[in-house]
């Protein structure tokens, strides 16, 4: 894989990053407090996105068993990361209910949050 | 059109798609949505990446596999009240990740662009300190450690020179990557020896904060693995996260009156700094049944839930506590502190798994207003953020924090098993105001027998 970063592509990048800051800072200042939890664990979904790295490096590193190995333990990991950060935050986000959608939906006696 | 420009077109569709989900988390009511639009993202992401020519799929959907196994097996298992390990853990993962393909991508071309060399240095970095922090944090929050800070003589000293030597191995990696493997090891081993070090000196009740600055690394993990393949969305999605987790650590902080580096360094709630006790009074224990007679007569009930609401899993029967006192023709709400709990937000999922409303979990600053109206306020393992003393004691360790003005309540009951301190390890004088009313016992059942109470009547 080719991996040679200049000094051009990295003032575009950059450039890149300090914008996605900034329209970051933006968005999750509106999120209200009620729903910290589950930003934090959808927001860490997104942070899975290091899959995409991993399964480039799994891929493209054709004859190095150890790349190799490195990529396909890294593609296991983000996937955790982004398969379990989205379902939780599904699950969590299920929760919460408005005072009307309450009474429809009798909640389970006792059950101790495990599913 | 050529297939590099299609998958390049497909990732700003994701990009977008990962921040209007962001932008919808700000309701409840579109939240869902908000999760499964940014989980489409994610999936259109992987599968435009794997459109990439000369791709040899056989390793890959081996680690996919795996990984998604692993993903749904805890995400369905896990329990609401042990949302902030697996949070701990997610982040991990993340971290361990990048540090990964950092690695690999060096391991395959070890002579590379300086600015390759320094991405690559920075994502084994962060991804190092956030794979070891997460699951040291994990291990506290999981009680396999002690929740208190660890503190030993020399331990600034020790970091800073574990941080010298790692910036300093870092200058001598990048000047000629291709012949310092044996180096880069190091600065590997040395980045994993940070994370446990950075982490321990903090106590359990601070890891609302040490959770929200992790989630941040694992972003500015994934945007330095982005510098590293040269990729435009890893390095915009790592930033959305980067930035939440800065957010919300400042939040906390606020919550607490408290700067990031008192958090970070001072090993706050260790017995050193701990105060002696100098409050006065007498403490009036009340039994349930006199308990329920004072709320049989209440016309507005707050309930302030803390960390041992989720320790006695007493969230349920809380709610059925709610329920029965609406019935009986009071209005219920619950006051939520920011930091109540062991990560942000953790009160309202617990409450909202056990079906309480939403527009019942009241913010500290709506609720504060309104206290003098409300005739009984129940505090549930919660303590030092009602402790009346962050308002007007300069002595006290916790003096400035925002709290919950409990005591301004026309009657206080507090839940609680003896007259042990809080975290901050300082006494509570609020137990010994005129209006307090202590109710010792398991809180759950102290919870249980008011409900059966309201029952039989």
């Amino acid at each position: 894989m080719e991996t040679h970063l200049d000094a051009v592509t990295l003032i575009d990048l950059i450039f890149l990053f300090v914008i996605a800051i900034f329209l970051g800072v933006e968005l999750i200042s509106k999120v209200p407090s009620i729903l910290h939890t589950p930003l934090m664990s959808g927001s860490n979904a997104i942070s899975g996105i290091t899959v995409v790295g991993a399964i480039l490096a799994t891929g493209l590193t054709p004859g190095s068993v150890l790349a190799t190995t490195l990529g396909t333990t890294a593609v296991a990991f983000a996937t955790i990361n982004v398969v379990g950060g989205y379902l939780v935050t599904d699950r969590m986000l299920g929760m919460f209910k408005t005072k009307s959608a309450q009474k429809s939906s009798e909640p389970k006696p006792g059950s101790g949050g495990a599913k | 059109m050529n297939l590099e420009l299609i998958v390049n077109i497909i990732y700003i569709i994701a990009s977008i798609l990962f921040i209007i989900g962001l932008k919808r988390l700000s309701s409840p009511v579109t939240a869902k949505g908000a999760n499964l639009l940014s989980a489409f993202g994610m999936l259109l992401a992987i599968a435009a990446t794997l459109l990439t020519k000369g791709l040899e799929f056989q390793w890959i959907l081996i680690g996919m596999a795996i990984g998604a196994v692993i993903g749904i097996f805890i995400a369905l298992r896990v329990a609401m009240t042990s949302m902030p390990q697996m949070v701990a853990l997610l982040n991990g993962s993340g971290g361990l990740a990048s540090l990964l393909v950092g690695w690999a991508t060096y391991h395959y071309q070890p002579a590379s662009s300086m600015l390759t060399t320094v991405s690559t240095y920075l994502a084994v970095l962060i991804g190092g300190v956030t794979f070891t922090g997460s699951i040291i944090a994990w291990a506290k929050l999981q009680e396999i450690m002690t929740g208190k800070p660890i503190l030993f003589k020399g331990q600034k000293i020790v970091n800073s020179i574990l941080l010298l030597t790692l910036i300093s191995a870092g200058i001598m990696f990048c000047s000629d990557p291709a012949a310092n493997y044996p180096v880069f090891l190091g600065i590997l081993g040395l980045a994993l020896i940070l994370g446990i070090m950075v982490v321990i000196p903090i106590g359990g009740a601070d890891m609302p904060v040490v959770i929200s600055l992790l989630n941040s690394y694992s972003g500015m993990a994934a945007c330095a693995t982005g510098f590293v393949i040269m990729n435009s969305m890893l390095i915009v999605t790592g930033s959305l996260v980067g930035a939440s987790g800065i957010i919300l650590t400042k939040i906390m902080c606020k919550a607490m009156n408290r700067s990031l580096a008192n958090v970070l360094f001072s090993g706050f709630g260790s017995a050193t700094s701990a105060q002696k006790s100098s409050v006065q009074g007498e403490v009036k224990a009340l039994k349930t049944d006199d308990a329920y007679l004072v709320l049989e007569a209440a016309r507005s009930v707050v309930f302030v839930p803390g960390y041992g609401l989720a320790v006695a899993q007493a969230q349920h029967v809380v709610r059925e506590l709610g329920e029965l006192l609406e019935k009986n023709g009071a209005e219920v709400r619950y006051a939520i502190h920011p930091v109540a709990g062991r990560m942000p937000g953790h009160m309202n999922i617990l409450l909202a798994e056990a079906n309480v409303p939403y527009e019942q979990l009241v913010e500290m600053d709506s609720i504060n207003p309104t206290m003098e109206t409300v005739d009984v306020c129940m505090i549930i393992g919660a303590n030092d953020v009602v402790n009346p003393a962050a308002r007007h004691d300069k002595t006290s360790p916790i003096y400035g924090m925002p709290i919950i003005n409990a005591d301004k309540a026309k009657t206080v009951f507090v839940l609680k098993r003896s007259m042990a301190t809080g975290f901050a390890g300082i006494q509570n004088e609020l137990f010994y105001y005129e209006n307090t009313r202590m109710i010792f016992g398991d809180a759950k059942q102290t919870l249980q027998s008011l409900v059966a109470e309201f029952k039989e009547k």
